[in-house]
């Protein structure tokens, strides 16, 4: 299905219905009811995690269906992708730097 | 075979330029294009969340205390207002597709109106910042435990909603032109490509705040914090 020739029409493109967009909005909606709510409640390093699951979980349904990549073609999948990879490259390879550097007496902290 | 079908088509269509094969390649071409376009700002943001994680880990105690101090409210507000954007955004495309231009201009307007309401909410907020002294800078006060963790908390909150707020005003500047060309008819069915990509940084400008919020406002709000 990801072969563009396949679903070109007059009117190239996925239309997606109008219930789509509103059921996703629904969804970002009560996300965002949700970590704000949980926000509240204590639960010491995890409140980051869930707060960032929830943030992910959104992120993925605007990149999918706002942002139509669910009918977008491979090669776009690879470059988003790619982007992933790239930006957990960075606070990876940035955070080893950081926090070992104490570690064998260093200068530079 | 549908396909020859449709290249009879596209070779009389008159916004298919010459070094494109057909209306979808060259459509596809301008959205991946978009796409390498937005892993570079994805990279230029995930540098100021580096920089956030870092300084988080390290000043615990400070970051809790200023997003605390933080007005909840106007962030719920504007986190509302880029989501009910991102809708309108979403269906000015669908609006596009299904040669609505109506409906186009509509959304498009909703869009505007939505993103400066933003913007707004953001001057509100700013202001706020200032009354109470917290610019990092010379005069920045903070009667915290720790007021060297709380002032790089907002030199990162500046920065990072600053560089949001400024690719909004992009953003309301793109939707302009595009609200221009969707009233002169620009666009249909089978040509609405400036609408699509244009769509496609909205909503990354929308994900970053989708990030934004929860990292900035809502991590102080469950440990009770000591003054």
């Amino acid at each position: 299905m990801s072969e563009h020739v396949h679903d070109s029409h007059a009117g190239h493109g996925h239309i997606a219905p109008m219930s789509m967009y509103l059921g996703v909005f629904a969804i970002l909606m009560l996300g965002t009811a949700i970590t704000v709510g949980i926000a509240y409640v204590d639960m010491g390093f995890v409140n980051t995690a869930v707060a960032l699951a929830i943030a992910v979980t959104k992120a993925t349904f605007v990149v999918l269906y706002f942002m139509h990549v669910r009918w977008a073609s491979r090669l776009t999948w690879v470059v988003i992708a790619a982007s992933i990879v790239w930006l957990l490259l960075l606070f990876s390879i940035g955070m080893t730097d950081y926090l070992s550097r104490d570690w064998m007496g260093v200068p530079g902290r | 075979m549908p396909d020859a079908n449709v290249h009879a088509h596209d070779a009389h269509n008159p916004n298919l330029q010459h070094h494109f094969v057909d209306m979808p390649q060259q459509q596809e071409a301008s959205v991946l294009g978009m796409w390498v376009f937005l892993v570079t700002e994805v990279m230029f943001f995930g540098g100021m969340f580096l920089a956030y994680i870092l300084y988080r880990m390290w000043y615990y105690q400070g970051f809790a205390e200023a997003s605390h101090h933080i007005d909840l409210f106007w962030g719920a507000l504007n986190t509302v207002v880029l989501i009910c954007s991102s809708l309108t955004m979403a269906l000015a495309v669908r609006a596009a597709q299904l040669n609505n231009r109506r409906g186009q201009i509509v959304n498009l307007i909703l869009t505007i109106l939505l993103g400066a309401a933003f913007l707004g909410v953001k001057a509100i907020e700013y202001s706020a910042k200032f009354r109470d002294h917290v610019i990092p800078g010379p005069h920045f006060e903070w009667h915290g435990k720790d007021a060297v963790g709380a002032q790089l908390f907002y030199s990162l909150y500046f920065a990072l909603t600053g560089l949001h707020a400024l690719h909004m005003i992009v953003g309301l500047g793109l939707m302009s032109v595009i609200l221009f060309m969707a009233w002169r008819g620009r666009f249909n069915s089978t040509y609405y490509t400036p609408v699509e990509i244009s769509g496609l940084y909205w909503h990354f400008v929308d994900i970053v705040w989708i990030f934004l919020f929860p990292l900035l406002y809502l991590i102080g709000r469950h440990a009770p914090v000591t003054f």
